[in-house]
């Protein structure tokens, strides 16, 4: 066991990983819980696409890749905060929108990695993550963001709990609604950045919803279910990276995977309880 | 132009193009109709897994896409029937699907030298110059029977999709012919992998339609509209790729669409400012 743990972390690459990883699973797992809250997990969908060609963009240009990521993702997240609440509301339109705008962006992505010669190994570590390769650099950068965006989630979080709850309510007792939910999708965006440089830019949902939505199933309470939901996030990241290093399964599968089954069992366990 | 009819390859990618531009285009109209472009997210997803599946499994590629968009299509099918799966489960079993997909591509990679691992990238983002003469027949052959099934639906489907209340009160199984609706999608997913990778089917089908409804109300002169601008994409999007070498022909179709929604979307707002 002691053996094991030695080697597990004897490389740096490793430590990186796993420090990434649970900063990762912190930010993503309190995010989360309030994408859950307020039902909000394609917009947390479609920003984690836009990261496909913020992270290609900046390896293309030499760039830090987490700062690409971080970019685009904010950058949409406030894109889609301020043109989302139009006057009137065509539902239909809007995901036709939405299905165009993800397209393109793939598209875009995929115009980067072929532009850059790496091709292959390129699109599957921003796509699907890797372990391979996060850097002390992006450990720190890591750690910044998500002290600013938790930092950030503390200020607005009461009122915006509050207002994911009830929204008449609060805009009656004159919480900024407008200005709360943007400032949210901005968080949400820094969270699928950090998130998308370990599992990956089309699956964040390992680390952003399935901890979230298995801790809703099991707690009640906000403040207990936030806690429940990073607890989940880790034990997901850290037993995913321990499998991927010890075995040839990539890490993004065994991320959902993992996480997959968490899902299912407070699922279950709530149906149980109830019946 | 000449020059580039004179390749086999082209002319290939050109005749399945065609053929799977109209499908999508049809198909697509009704599912941006119909509110389903997230159910289509949702087969495009499974596309992929089915696709690298097919291929880690060393099974018929078509055969494996096309398994696995007809059991999606069925499942999606039942479960908007029986209650409507919310964004968070929808969520969690995308992440499952496409974890799953990464597993496939790491046990095709591994039981292949890496000079052939290409395969996965196809199937992400489409290789539409490697179609050969025997698929783009299949192609074309596919493509026809949709459109002559979606044709024949197409009355009660439109009724159905616009007012289901009042076509199931004048005798029209409602069910029964969404079922059929989303088989065709999944057929029609199917082949447009080929063309567009599993990851932008969703540019190919909800695009055009948005575009089209920007410019008309008129349902069947919407539909040929919807054809008629995927068809246009499609070949421009080729063309472009033929000229300009460095851009993949995913992405110049996916550019090409966007260019054409965002010109579509100002014409709009024009005659909405004049009236």
């Amino acid at each position: 066991m002691i053996d094991a743990l030695d080697q597990l972390f004897a490389y740096q690459f490793m430590q990186n990983a796993f420090l990434a990883g649970t900063t990762a699973a912190v930010l993503a797992g309190i995010v989360g819980y309030f994408v859950v809250l307020r039902g909000e997990a394609f917009a947390g969908h479609t920003l984690a696409i836009v990261g496909f060609p913020g992270a290609a963009g900046a390896i293309l240009f030499g760039l830090p890749q987490l700062l690409g990521l971080a970019v685009l993702c904010t950058a949409s997240g406030l894109g889609i905060g301020v043109l989302g609440r139009g006057a009137v509301r065509d539902r239909h339109a809007e995901s036709a929108a939405i299905g165009t705008i993800q397209a393109f962006m793939l598209g875009l992505g995929f115009l980067f990695v072929s532009l850059y010669k790496g091709l292959l190994e390129g699109v599957y570590s921003i796509l699907f993550g890797t372990f391979l390769g996060v850097t002390s650099a992006q450990v720190l950068l890591l750690l910044a963001i998500a002290v600013v965006a938790l930092a950030a989630l503390a200020l607005i979080g009461r009122p915006l709990l509050y207002l994911s709850v009830d929204e008449p309510a609060a805009a009656a007792a004159g919480v900024p609604v407008r200005v709360l939910s943007i400032g949210f999708l901005v968080v949400l965006g820094l969270a699928i950045a950090s998130t998308a440089l370990i599992t990956g830019a089309l699956l964040v949902f390992a680390l952003l919803v399935m901890p979230a939505a298995a801790a809703n199933q099991l707690v009640a309470r906000p403040g207990l279910a936030m806690l429940v939901s990073v607890g989940l996030g880790l034990i997901i990241v850290w037993s995913g990276l321990t499998i991927s290093y010890f075995s040839d399964l990539p890490i993004g599968f065994l991320v959902t995977g993992i996480g997959f089954v968490i899902y299912a069992i407070a699922r279950m366990a709530r149906q149980l309880r109830g019946a | 132009m000449d020059v580039m009819f004179a390749h086999e390859f082209m002319r290939n990618a050109l005749l399945a193009s065609t053929g799977i531009a109209l499908a999508a285009g049809v198909a697509g109209y009704f599912l941006v109709l119909r509110g389903q472009v997230f159910a289509a997210d949702a087969l495009s997803h499974v596309a992929f897994t089915g696709g690298v599946a097919a291929l880690a499994f060393g099974v018929n590629e078509f055969f494996g896409l096309l398994v696995a968009t007809v059991l999606a299509a069925v499942l999606l099918n039942s479960l908007s029937v029986a209650s409507r799966a919310g964004d968070v489960e929808i969520g969690v079993f995308f992440a499952l699907i496409l974890g799953l997909g990464v597993l496939f591509i790491s046990i095709y990679v591994s039981g292949h030298s890496t000079s052939n691992s290409t395969g996965g990238a196809g199937v992400l983002f489409g290789s539409v110059f490697g179609i050969s003469a025997g698929q783009a027949r299949t192609a074309v052959f596919v493509s026809i029977g949709a459109v002559v099934c979606l044709l024949v639906i197409a009355r009660p489907l439109l009724f159905a999709s616009v007012d289901s209340a009042a076509a199931a009160a004048q005798g029209i199984r409602v069910g029964v012919l969404g079922g059929a609706f989303l088989l065709v999608v999944a057929v029609v997913a199917s082949e447009a992998v080929q063309v567009t990778g599993a990851l932008l089917i969703l540019g190919l089908m909800a695009t055009p339609a948005a575009v089209a409804r920007n410019l008309t109300t008129r349902p069947y002169a919407g539909m040929a509209l919807s054809a008629g601008i995927a068809l246009v994409a499609t070949w421009s999007g080729l063309t472009l790729s033929y000229l300009v070498p460095t851009l993949p022909p995913s992405f110049a179709m996916m550019a090409v669409l966007f260019g054409l929604y965002l010109i579509s979307t100002g014409i709009l707002a024009m005659q909405k400012e004049r009236s």
